[in-house]
Parts: structure tokens; C-alpha cells; sequence
């Protein structure tokens, strides 16, 4: 569009609010033994999220930190369409997929191959597109003649290699990526690292959840730390790191 | 489209500034999609996912697709032994064996795709819960996927009726086609109701169960519309019979008769005339209605898949 700007921000949470419910009742009897005890009968809720904002811009690589429970996956969640907020509203430019729970999509009685297809059509990729990269998906995986055997054939460490693998191969703008680069044994964890930050070089906008500070350090400018549902830092990742553990 | 310079985006308090300065429209809202149109654009996934429930669904099995064949000649020969030889609708309806299998295999249908559609969300919960899609590809990928397995049947129902001497025509191959078509479209708008409902309300499973069982029952194959005709008018509840055939399965069905058992000669020639040879009284009515059951029951299904797809993340 217009190049000749500073390019426009890939992702923009704008004000938002996400609440879950705790239901406290499961079904009429529950609700009816609830109501003669005077406990609570209806949901109660439970604020997960409060008034976040925050934008990522063209080529970031922002890390999105925090606690069990600050609200970093339903952040997450909510770019990547799963949820939706409750208030405010989240904007995403460009094509948007991400390494979330790969392997989210892989059915144990298909084979490798009928997997990679199907994964990455549902990550959004088309048939031609898959063709053209099956091999390149196929080597980096490091499955060789398997592709043909069933999955459920596979060890757990070949599963999520594939899985891995045809993840990282989709055509995409902006990538989201939750704590799933416990991938595989060490060499192939730095071969995705190294995958993810040649990705990043190329301009591929990053939101990236992780506990692993080596890893955010490695990959991510910038990042954003959430207590109970807040943003309590917005800014450089060195900072981040050290507010995180304070 | 001008959109001014944004300053630094590294600002705590920007969101608020950039979001005024943005071009909108080159922006999408995450999980949200254009209901069940979304499909035409995800035809490739879509397409993949009906091979994947089709190709899965014999998986391990020695006899494999046979029993697509097998399952409704059993259900078959026990209806013909014990109503027809038992009950004797043998002798009340010529060709009754066909009378009956033909408006089965499309209770069949409507039976096997409901639950099939039912329960597709709860079964890609993992993709659900984790990934975006359009989410009305899971009920429409059970349906088509389930409707495979309708094809079958639809062949051993053509075999016999050659058999009985059936002969083709333009008009009995659009009436089956119709026929189809309506209990596809009325179990597209149940499936979107009952599998969004189930994710919250498991209840909604056990519901199907008993529509199931009453969808059997409720359409003429067991006996005929004339059957229910008198009843209703000796009870002087003539509208009951209206209403009784506005139900699309039931217009499929009797659609199903006239393209399969109707063109007969047995039955043709048989004395006398059975009544229900005939199309029934104002039966154009009748099919209007039904597509408007169908249509009402795809706006209400698309409407309350819409509302309840918000919370499918978190109620799974």
C-alpha cells in the first residue's frame, strides 16, 4: 500500500478486556443442592485480561512474558482468533498463523504424508503451495522414509518434529508462537531457533510466548510483561527480563 | 489513504494515537468469518477434511466399505420380515419391500448425518481450541463426509428397483436429486444448532438420540400418508395431516416413493390402484413449506452457531 511511510502495525490490541466465567453449578441438580445450601448458583467472573493495548509493528519480534496465569495465552489467543474479547478489539494485518500447540491438527491413523497436507491446509496453505514445499518440509523434519508410515507409528520426538516442521513452512506475515520450542532434542531445537530467527530477518513480524529466557533473549527487540491481567512493562527485552524476575 | 507517520511504536501509550491514524481497511478482525460462506474459500481444507473422515472411517477394518452395504440390508430385511410379513403391509401395498427401502435410505441419511454433525465440533476439540478456522467446515465436513456413505445405499436401492423392473427417467432422477437436496439443506441447519449447543449442553447429543428415533417413525415407510390421512380426518384434525407433511424428511421421502416405487409397473397395475400412487392433496403446499423449514432452520442455525462459536474455545 503505501510504502513510501513507515509501515502500519501488523497486530494492534486495542483496549481489551477478556473475562472468563467459573461456573460453580454443572447441571440442574448441582444448581438446585447449590441453591438450598445458599451457595452460589450463577457463574462468577473471573478477569482475565484488563484493558491491554498494545500494538506490534512490521518486522517485530515481541515477546509477551508473565506468569502461570497473567493472561500471556489468552493474549495470544485472542490475535490468533481462537477468542474474542470481551471489550476492545484486536486488529491483525497480513496473513496471521501460528506455532500453537503444533501438532493440534495431526491424526494418529493418517500417514506423514496425508498429515503435512491436511496440517497445512488448515494453517492456511494451499495445495500448490504445500507441493512445492513438501520436500523442503519433509528434510527439515528429519522424518525421511516415515513420511509414509502412519503417525501413530512415529516416536513422540518424530511427531513433533513434523508437526514442527510443516509450522514453520507456512507462507506467512505474522507468527505467533507459543511455548512449543521444547521441540525434539537439543540439535533440533537449535535448528528451529535458527529457523525462527532467519524468519525474523526476513521480516516476519513475531509474537512469541515463552518461559525460556535464552530463547526470548535470543529472538525477540522487545517485550511485554503481563501480572494478573495488566501490562506492567512495555519496552526493551533486557528490561523485561529483569522486571519479570523482580 | 494517507496515513500519517506514526512516531515510535515503542511508546507505552501509543495504541492510542496509532489507532487513530490507521488505515482500517487494510486490517481483518481475527475470528471472525462470514458464517457458512466462508466454505467456498476454504473448499481445498474442506476438501481434505471429508477425505480425512472418509478415509478414517474404515480404517482397520477387514471388510471396509462392505458394511456401508451391509448395515441398511440388515435394518432392511428386518423391517420386510416383521412389517411386512409380520405386521402384513404386504398386502396393502404392492412392491412393498421397495416402498419401504426407498424412503429408507433417505432416513438413513438424515439419521446418519444429524449425528455425524452433532457431535463434529466436540470431536475437533484440539483444532477448535487451538487454531482458527471457519468453524462451520466441521458440520458441513461430518455432513458431506457421512453423505458418502449414503451413495451406496442409493446404488443397492437402484439395483433392486431395476430389478423390480424400474426404468429410469429424467423426472424420477430430478425428484430423487430434490429429495436429497432437502435433507441435506434441513440437517445443514440442524447440525450448525445441535453441534454448537452440544459443545456447552452435552444434552444436546442425547436429544439428536431421540429425534433419531421419532425421524423413523414420523415419515410414511412403515405404512403411508393415506394411513395418516384418515386418522387425522376422523379425528376431525385435518390440519394435523398439513402439518404432518410439512416436514422436509417426510416431502423426501414421498419424492423418494414417486421417483423409485411409484414408476413400478407391479404397482401401477395393481388392483386396485393404491391410493397413495397419487401425490397427496395439495402436496405443492406441502414442499413449500418444507423449503421453508429448511430455510428457517438454516437462519436459526447459523444464527445460534454464531452466538454460542464465541465461547467454543473456552467451553471445550
Amino acid at each position: 500500500m503505501s510504502t513510501s511511510l513507515q509501515p502500519q502495525p501488523r497486530i494492534i490490541v486495542d483496549h481489551v478486556s477478556k473475562w472468563f466465567s467459573k461456573r460453580s453449578t454443572r447441571s440442574m441438580k448441582d444448581a438446585f443442592i447449590a441453591a438450598v445450601r445458599r451457595q452460589p448458583v450463577r457463574s462468577t467472573k473471573f478477569h482475565a485480561l484488563k484493558n491491554v493495548s498494545f500494538s506490534i509493528g512490521e518486522g517485530e519480534s515481541v515477546a509477551v512474558m508473565g506468569l502461570n496465569g497473567s493472561g500471556k495465552s489468552t493474549t495470544l489467543k485472542l490475535v490468533s482468533g481462537v477468542l474474542e474479547p470481551d471489550s476492545g478489539r484486536v486488529l491483525t494485518r497480513g496473513k496471521v498463523a501460528g506455532l500453537i500447540e503444533v501438532g493440534a491438527g495431526f491424526h494418529p491413523d493418517l500417514t506423514g504424508r496425508e498429515n503435512v497436507f491436511l496440517n497445512a491446509a488448515i494453517l492456511g496453505m494451499s495445495e500448490k503451495e504445500t507441493k512445492e514445499r513438501f520436500d523442503e518440509i519433509v528434510a527439515f523434519s528429519e522424518i525421511g522414509d516415515f513420511i509414509d508410515q502412519e503417525v501413530k507409528h512415529y516416536s513422540s520426538g518424530m511427531f513433533m518434529r513434523l508437526a514442527f516442521s510443516v509450522a514453520i513452512h507456512v507462507e506467512l506475515d505474522v507468527l505467533l508462537v507459543d511455548e512449543v520450542l521444547s521441540v525434539g532434542d537439543a540439535p533440533f531445537r537449535a535448528k528451529c531457533n535458527a529457523k525462527l530467527k532467519e524468519l525474523a530477518e526476513q521480516g516476519v513480524t513475531m509474537m512469541v510466548v515463552s518461559h525460556s529466557k535464552g530463547q526470548v533473549k535470543e529472538l525477540c527487540t522487545r517485550g511485554i510483561v503481563l501480572r494478573k491481567g495488566d501490562v506492567v512493562f512495555d519496552g526493551p527485552i533486557a528490561e523485561a527480563l529483569e522486571i519479570l524476575e523482580s | 489513504m494517507a496515513c500519517p507517520v506514526a512516531k515510535t511504536r515503542r511508546h507505552h501509550d501509543t495504541a492510542r494515537n496509532l489507532v487513530t491514524q490507521i488505515d482500517y481497511s487494510a486490517y481483518d478482525t481475527p475470528g471472525r468469518g462470514r458464517g457458512i460462506l466462508d466454505v467456498f474459500r476454504y473448499h481445498y481444507l474442506l476438501r481434505l477434511l471429508i477425505g480425512k473422515s472418509t478415509s478414517l472411517r474404515y480404517r482397520n477394518s477387514v471388510l471396509g466399505w462392505f458394511w456401508s452395504y451391509v448395515r441398511p440390508t440388515v435394518q432392511f430385511l428386518v423391517y420386510y420380515l416383521v412389517v411386512g410379513q409380520i405386521l402384513g403391509l404386504h398386502s396393502k401395498v404392492p412392491a412393498f419391500p421397495l416402498y419401504l427401502f426407498s424412503g429408507l435410505v433417505l432416513v438413513n441419511l438424515f439419521n446418519d448425518t444429524m449425528s455425524a454433525a452433532t457431535s463434529s465440533i466436540v470431536s475437533n476439540k484440539a483444532l477448535v481450541r487451538k487454531i482458527y478456522l471457519p468453524r462451520e467446515l466441521f458440520p458441513l465436513a461430518a455432513i458431506i463426509g457421512t453423505f458418502t456413505h449414503f451413495l451406496p445405499q442409493l446404488a443397492v436401492l437402484i439395483v433392486v428397483s431395476l430389478l423390480f423392473g424400474w426404468l429410469p427417467s429424467f423426472a424420477s432422477v430430478g425428484l430423487a436429486l430434490l429429495g436429497i437436496l432437502l435433507v441435506v439443506t434441513f440437517v445443514m441447519g440442524l447440525g450448525l444448532f445441535f453441534s454448537a449447543v452440544n459443545v456447552r449442553f452435552r444434552d444436546a447429543s442425547n436429544i439428536v438420540d431421540i429425534i433419531r428415533t421419532i425421524a423413523t417413525w414420523s415419515v410414511p415407510i412403515l405404512y403411508t400418508w393415506e394411513m395418516v390421512q384418515k386418522v387425522t380426518s376422523s379425528h376431525h384434525v385435518p390440519w394435523l395431516f398439513d402439518l404432518y407433511m410439512a416436514n422436509p424428511l417426510a416431502v423426501g421421502v414421498e419424492l423418494y416413493h414417486h421417483a423409485f416405487w411409484g414408476t413400478l409397473p407391479v404397482v401401477n397395475d395393481a388392483q386396485p390402484r393404491p391410493i397413495n400412487l397419487d401425490w397427496p392433496p395439495q402436496f405443492e403446499w406441502h414442499v413449500v413449506a418444507a423449503i421453508g423449514v429448511v430455510l428457517l432452520s438454516l437462519v436459526i442455525g447459523q444464527f445460534v452457531f454464531r452466538r454460542f462459536e464465541r465461547s467454543f474455545a473456552q467451553d471445550l
